[in-house]
């Protein structure tokens, strides 16, 4: 490691960093803009400014920008140099010439980058007495506020938006001290990472805008660290509640997962907590009771002989587990369809059997060439489309690298890399979103999908079968796909239940399989239906097509699940019938919901503990981020009351989180490590908890003066080692149980840099949550799937389904958030424009299949294979692996 | 007098076709280099010869060219720097409209040197004739075989096209004239990596400007020797220099290297206008520091002009008057550079509107002694290497430099709170 | 919708570089020169036909002074404010026209005749001051020229 002298004090750093990533992770407090962690450096802002010295001898030196200078072997410089310092104070009394006196209205106030580093220069006094340049903001939808008089030009929205996440709505305009970042005209900003303007904007002019509709300064919420519910990659977030209510939800840096960023369905998804309709109170035959009466008639309804428990794979481990615990394990069926079932343990199986690695975002982020079959990313795990956004531009980075230009000078990059992408092939129905950076698109019925990754494979290896039949077009595609991968250092392949059926994915297994062969150091990710569909395939139980089959039952106890979601309408009716009381824990006011006779409302993400287990396998713990004054709490809490009174097992000794965790390690072996993702609920740091709230917390004793004037003793957490208040232990807590990130003089996000072992590296004390499935080879080695499937064949008088997935709409609960609500599309049928003869765009038709019918516009895409209808999935249910569907005229 | 950039130059500034321009001489350069000379030792010549850049940083020619990579496959670009639209310079434009076969024989053989084979002409809008002239000539080249696919037989290929830019003094600078080119904002780019390596569509590329182009035929026709002679000084050849301003006969013309700022005003420029005295002058545009009385008989070659404290940078020079207001030339200046700032680094797009806020205020009477210092400051703190690219370091140059010759002119101001020379002119508002 | 002409010319500039949205300064040249300004319409337009967004287009289109995002004039008078002509009274010039047209900087007259802007150096600093109309160079004027100068203009 090369020496580096700051001030003269040597200090030992990494090779191939900036000095201001050096300087960074030595603790110096060097203020910074445009630079950041995740999208490098390009020198426009010049606040990071220090002095470079030739030699021990140099005294003179000069002014270099660190963020713009490689780190090299015996390196002088200074952070204190007067003349370093004076122009770093006047960077502020510059960017102060044009920035608004606002932060007493401004949301960004407090946590704001831009008044860190104004301190942090020391630039107190205006010596600019003229007109401040404004300008007209703009309205740039549900998510995003819009305050340009804030900005400061440091190019990190444009940067983020465009050359990081692909956006192409959203800009730099004119020039000189008029330049101005926005949309050509107002209107929603269309990319799916738009949110994290609110973070990567160091100022107030992207703030968070449904934060802005309850606002709240960001010290003043008590936050707890949390995962997304919103699909199955498992993205850390920061949850935040004041008044009984969650007004935001932040990033929570995870070196192997999200990193710095997140989805809009995962940042926005949040409002579903705070919906009109969300279920708060217990209901018997839907009139309201107290928690008492609830219990009492829920004990009773579980004392019958057949009772029959429901999980879900968008509730966690412990709840499901508690219900299990409760029915009995003959009795818990996972709330999924066959299909689903079947996917999710098809899924488990490859992971367990993978001869290699499963690869995390972090590493999809690193392969140079990846092979996306069946799986619309952007829409079903939208932060795993921005890791490979990023990797395309893996493989032509080398020439960068020839040239001697480091990875961090990112415009120098991007000026050698220019358009070139690396290989990323992607084979769906649809295009997809990342087809701007594929090398090669296939598009064709879900069956010829499949195909063409079993091709693929034979390719790679002739023992892999053979596909019968295949076009030369379509084989020369394998070939170069094939070539594309076995020419990478670290390939990837990317699948995922979202289409419902196995072929892809076992078409999948068989590429890394022949990969492996090769000796190639490949990767799979197979993204999941929801955020626990993983966990429960790993805690065994049937489907719902089997409680269906089960007969006859006298309490059937749903857990935050709604099973019309999973089956057909007719179907789960159905089986309604059969069931003498409909018990439902949920806190969405679901259909099912609607059917039961007791309702129990369940503590959602931000009510609960529990721990999820996301597609790589990896056990991840979300804390409860606020007590709750209603009868709303733990799906899993509720269920061990009233087991324990029922004399259900050994529910009785359940006393709390821990001990329902490690009730569940003991009787689930795959789930063996889930006990060891957090510090145990006794863990102190010198003698104290980890405060939820930040110690500038304020209004804790008025707050609640309307109700009473005594302050009251603040709420005790039994489930974990955190305190709900600002007491507790200051410094950093360990990795899993950040709930906020703060450093003296570092009040806004960026301080996430204080907590990295190295910037942009591992949190400090290594990345939280814990892989489950690690155990290469002991579950028996992998093989090759033969069941390829016939070419697709379009018949006459019915069209195959096709599930598209939305980003907004498609996941159950982010469509109940009031925001993204505003982006959901209509549902509607695609067709070819060829199987749609006498159809016009928008026309409305009668859709049936399995039993369910409805009327949906058509939209009409030439592009989309012939004899196969696209039905948005999520906004209308589709069971099955393979279902057919009729479109008929409406009659009027 | 030996004139090899304008000596073949019509009487009525009509472009020389290329028959004239062949008849004066014109493509034996190019015939001579592309016999058996390897571009190695072109780039060797024009090293040994001392040209050094005229589009203003003066670095040697021939050693920029020996950056470029030359065993890589794929495509080099050669370009030429045209978009002169520094104020007071109109030096380019004269090669431009008058020997446009020139350049483009120059280019060919930096093409050559560097083995480029794709080449643009980057001219500024404003240059109509010019562009009319280049346009033909670029077609009478490929007629005559002078460009195109295996030029002269020789196998080396290069293709010509013109590119007239859309209006913006940063286009001159090279690597935002190389963004421009590729359709983007010409906001510059970091150097290192130097667009030798990585420039236009990320591929090794030279920026040479027109009047160093224009230098090379004769270089290759009579080589470094007779070059180096051409001028008075230590710094090779000739130089178009120009004189602006209330002087008599102001005006353009091809001098040896190293003539001095004296008998250019008093001898070529015909001295100052009756009534008028000299008070200072930009020895090469707007972005170079004044020189005063004393440096009158400084040499005109970078080597001399640096040693006083300024810059030889285009070689244009514009005079100061004493019946000129200092203050309003240095506030025209900044204004000036304050509009035509990229806006891409902090330093420059909001110093420099400050800067020009201060100096409005001064000339108009309304100025406090604190920005002198505030001036002062930014001149420091817009130094180079501060800012991201060379145009702010440049914009501060003729204002450090009015600070220190003419800092009683600014206190006047100040004190007297009024322009003292607000008869002479109508201090307009900034537009 | 771009006219077939239009089309060609942007196409000719296309072919010279390696990917599409390189010529788009080129495309909005040609439409301006057609069209004088390049509305909003205009810009989607092109835009369109490039493969870029708006946003992308007018990202460039709004950086250069010479691309007139706003109604323009038949004519175009640039009056060159720098330095050179700065000193040799330009000022004045500017103030004629000013009167004569009855239109600031940034102003189009009435008749949709012209419209004034100021302009860096026109490089012609030794026949300061200095003006273009459209094509057209004017050096060394003095206020009397004017009148006679805008009358060649329709
Ligand atoms: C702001 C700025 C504007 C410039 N404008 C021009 C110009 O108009 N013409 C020119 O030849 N060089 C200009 N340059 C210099 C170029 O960047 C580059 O150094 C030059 O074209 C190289 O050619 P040479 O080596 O032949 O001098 C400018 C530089 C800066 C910083
Ligand atoms: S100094 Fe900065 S703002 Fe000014 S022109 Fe250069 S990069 Fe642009
Ligand atoms: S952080 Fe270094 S210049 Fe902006």
């Amino acid at each position: 490691m090369p020496i580096l002298y700051i001030d003269n004090t040597p200090y030992e750093v990494s090779q191939g960093k900036n000095l201001l990533e050096a300087c960074l992770t030595l603790g110096f407090d060097l203020p910074y803009f445009c630079w950041h962690p995740a999208m490098g450096s390009v020198g426009a802002c010049r606040q990071c400014a220090v002095k470079i010295f030739k030699d021990e001898n140099d005294t003179k030196g000069k002014l270099i920008m660190s963020c713009m200078e490689p780190v090299t072997a015996n390196q002088r410089i200074s952070v204190a140099d007067p003349e370093a310092r004076d122009f770093r104070e006047q960077v502020i009394g510059w960017l102060m010439t044009n920035h608004p006196h606002d932060c007493a209205v401004c949301d960004e106030g407090g946590s704001c980058h831009l008044q860190d580093m104004t301190v942090m220069t020391g630039h107190a006094y205006r010596k600019f007495n003229y007109k401040k340049r404004t300008y007209k903001n703009q309205d740039l939808g549900p998510f995003i506020n819009h305050e340009m008089n804030r900005c400061i030009q440091c190019y990190r929205c444009v940067r983020f938006y465009k050359d990081y996440a692909g956006g192409r709505d959203l800009d730099a305009f004119a020039s000189r001290n008029q330049v101005y970042f926005g949309r050509h005209e107002d209107g929603v900003l269309e990319n799916e990472f738009s949110g994290n303007l609110s973070e990567v904007c160091p100022t107030g002019v992207f703030t968070d805008k449904t934060l802005k509709d309850h606002y709240t300064r960001k010290w003043d919420l008590t936050m707890a660290p949390s995962i997304c519910h919103h699909c199955s990659l498992g993205c850390n977030t920061i949850a935040g509640e004041r008044y009984g209510s969650v007004r935001m939800i932040g990033n929570r840096y995870h070196g192997d997962i999200n990193g710095y960023f997140l989805c809009d369905r995962g940042r926005f998804g949040y409002e579903f907590l705070n919906a009109k309709d969300r279920i708060r109170n217990p209901m018997i035959q839907g009139q309201v009771v107290d928690g008492e009466k609830m219990r009492a008639a829920v004990v009773d309804a579980v004392r019958q002989p057949r009772v029959v428990g429901i999980g879900s794979p968008r509730a966690s481990l412990q709840s499901n587990y508690a219900l299990k615990e409760l029915v009995g394990k003959d009795n818990f069926y996972h709330g999924v369809s066959e299909g689903e079932h079947a996917l999710a343990h098809l899924a488990l199986e490859i992971l367990q059997k993978n001869p290699q690695r499963i690869v995390s975002m972090k590493s999809v982020e690193s392969a140079d060439a990846i092979f996306i079959l069946g799986d619309d990313l952007t829409n079903t795990a939208p932060m795993m489309a921005l890791a490979v956004r990023q990797a395309v531009r893996n493989k032509p980075k080398e020439a960068a690298d020839q040239a001697k230009i480091p990875g961090w000078h990112d415009a120098a990059v991007r000026e050698l890399v220019q358009e070139e992408k690396g290989p990323l092939f992607i084979a769906d129905v649809l295009p997809t979103k990342l087809a701007d950076v594929a090398t090669g698109v296939f598009t064709g019925s879900p069956d010829d999908v499949a195909r063409l990754g079993y091709a693929v494979a034979h390719v790679l290896d002739p023992e892999a079968p053979p596909v019968q039949g295949l076009s030369a077009e379509d084989s020369s595609l394998a070939q170069q796909i094939a070539t594309a991968l076995a020419g990478a250092k670290k390939p990837v392949i990317i699948t995922g239940t979202s289409s419902g059926q196995a072929h892809a994915i076992h078409a999948s297994s068989n590429v890394l399989l022949a990969l492996h062969k090769k000796n190639k150091d490949a990767g799979i990710v197979i993204t999941q239906a929801e955020c626990n569909s993983l966990g429960l395939a790993m805690m065994g139980g049937k489907s719902l097509k089997d409680a269906f089959n089960a007969g006859s039952v006298d309490t059937l106890v749903v857990l935050e699940n709604d099973l019309y979601r999973h089956d057909s309408t007719a179907a789960v009716d159905a089986f309604m019938k059969q069931c003498n009381q409909v018990v439902v824990l949920d806190h969405a006011n679901t259909t099912t919901v609607q059917k039961a006779h007791l309702v129990i409302p369940a503590g959602a993400f931000a009510e609960s503990d529990g721990i999820l287990v996301n597609n790589e396998g990896r056990a991840q713990r979300f804390f409860q981020v606020y007590e709750t004054k209603s009868d709303i709490q733990e799906s899993w809490r509720w269920l061990a009351v009233v087991g324990a009174e029922a004399g259900k097992g050994r529910m009785a000794e359940w006393k709390n989180f821990e001990s329902v965790t490690h009730a569940m390690v003991s009787s689930e072996p795959l789930l063996h490590g889930a006990a060891m993702v957090t510090p145990s609920s006794d863990y102190r740091v010198e003698g104290q908890r980890i405060p939820r709230a930040p110690h500038r917390y304020s209004g804790r004793t008025a707050m609640t003066a309307d109700i009473a004037v005594s302050e009251p003793k603040p709420p005790e957490d039994p489930d974990s080692s955190m305190s709900y208040t600002m007491e507790g232990f200051r410094g950093q807590p360990p990795s899993s149980m950040i709930p906020f990130y703060w450093s003296p003089g570092w009040n806004s996000v960026q301080s996430v840099n204080k907590y990295q072992e190295e910037v942009g590296a591992a949190l400090r004390g290594g990345d939280p949550g814990l892989k489950l499935i690690v155990a290469l080879g002991q579950h028996g080695a992998p093989h090759y799937f033969k069941d390829i499937p016939e070419k697709f064949k379009p018949e006459a008088g019915r069209l195959r389904i096709a599930r598209l997935h939305h980003i907004f709409g498609s996941e159950e609960l982010s469509a109940r958030s009031a925001s993204v609500a505003q982006r959901i599309q209509m549902p509607y049928v695609m067709v070819n424009t060829a199987d749609a003869v006498g159809l016009t765009e928008g026309q409305l038709v009668s859709v049936s299949w399995n039993g369910s019918e409805a009327r949906l516009p058509v939209r009409l895409n030439p592009s989309f294979p012939k004899g196969v209808m696209g039905l948005p999935a999520g906004m209308t249910s589709v069971a099955g692996e393979e279902a057919w569907g009729i479109i008929s005229n409406v009659k009027e | 007098m030996e004139k090899p950039l304008t000596e073949h130059i019509r009487k009525d500034r009509e472009p020389l076709t290329l028959k004239e321009y062949e008849q004066a001489g014109g493509y034996q350069a190019l015939r001579k280099i592309l016999k058996g000379t390897t571009p190695k030792e072109v780039q060797t010549l024009v090293t040994d010869s001392g040209l050094r850049g005229r589009g203003g940083a003066g670095f040697s020619t021939g050693l920029k060219w020996s950056f470029v990579p030359m065993n890589v496959i794929g495509t080099k670009y050669l370009i030429s720097n045209a978009d002169e639209m520094e104020p007071g310079t109109f030096k380019d434009r004269i090669l431009l409209e008058c020997t446009p076969h020139q350049m483009i024989e120059g280019m060919i053989i930096a093409s050559f040197a560097i083995q480029a084979t794709e080449s643009f002409v980057f001219l500024r809008w404003a240059y109509k004739t010019a562009a009319r002239a280049i346009t033909r000539a670029i077609q009478e080249a490929y007629d005559a075989g002078y460009l195109g696919k295996d030029i002269l037989g020789s196998g080396f290929h290069l293709d010509m096209h013109l590119h007239t830019g859309v209006g913006r003094y940063m286009c001159g600078e090279e690597t935002a004239l190389l963004n421009s080119l590729e359709g983007k904002r010409a906001t510059p780019r970091a150097k290192p990596p130097f667009p030798q390596i990585s420039g236009l569509f990320g591929k090794p590329t030279i920026v040479n400007n027109v009047e160093t182009l224009c230098c090379l035929p004769p270089i290759v026709n009579h080589g470094a020797e007779w070059f180096k002679k051409l001028s008075r000084t230590g710094d090779a050849g000739t130089k178009l220099y120009g004189v602006s301003g209330k002087v008599k006969t102001p005006g353009a013309w091809e001098l040896p290297m190293g003539v001095t700022l004296r008998e250019l005003i008093e001898e070529y420029g015909g001295g100052m206008q009756e009534g008028l005295k000299f008070r200072g002058a930009l020895p090469g545009g707007a972005s170079t520091d004044f020189l005063v009385e004393e440096h009158l008989d400084v040499k005109m070659d970078y080597t001399s002009v640096a040693a006083a404290g300024s810059r030889l940078g285009t070689g244009t020079v514009v005079v100061l008057d004493d019946k000129t207001c200092p203050v309003g030339f240095v506030k025209n200046l900044e204004h000036f550079f304050a509009q035509e700032s990229c806006g891409f680094c902090t330093p420059c797009r909001e110093g420099i509107p400050w800067v020009e806020k201060i100096l409005g205020s001064i000339d108009k009477g309304e100025g406090r002694m604190e920005d002198m210092n505030l001036l002062e400051m930014h001149v420091r703190a817009l130094g180079p290497g501060n800012t991201f690219c060379a145009f702010a370091p440049g914009a501060m140059e003729p204002l450090q430099s009015a600070l220190k010759y003419f800092r009683e002119d600014f206190e006047r101001h100040i004190n007297e709170k009024h322009c003292p020379w607000h008869t002479q002119h109508v201090s307009t508002s900034t537009h | 919708m771009l006219t077939t002409e239009e089309k060609n010319e942007i196409e000719k500039a296309v072919s010279l570089v390696p990917y599409r949205k390189a010529a788009c300064v080129e495309a909005l040249k040609v439409v301006q020169e057609k069209r004088r300004w390049i509305s909003d319409e205009s810009l989607k337009e092109v835009a369109d036909y490039m493969k870029m967004t708006a946003e992308e287009l007018d990202s460039v289109a709004t950086f250069y002074n010479l691309i007139f995002r706003k109604p323009v004039g038949r004519h175009i008078i640039l009056v060159c404010d720098s330095i050179s002509c700065w000193v040799m009274g330009y000022e004045k010039i500017k103030e004629q026209l000013t009167q004569e047209l009855g239109i600031e900087y940034g102003g189009t007259t009435a008749d949709g005749k012209f419209t004034m802007l100021p302009n860096p150096c026109l490089g012609t600093c030794d026949c300061a001051p200095a003006l273009m109309i459209d094509g057209d160079l004017y050096r060394n004027i003095t206020v009397q020229q004017l009148p006679e100068i805008l009358r060649n203009y329709e």
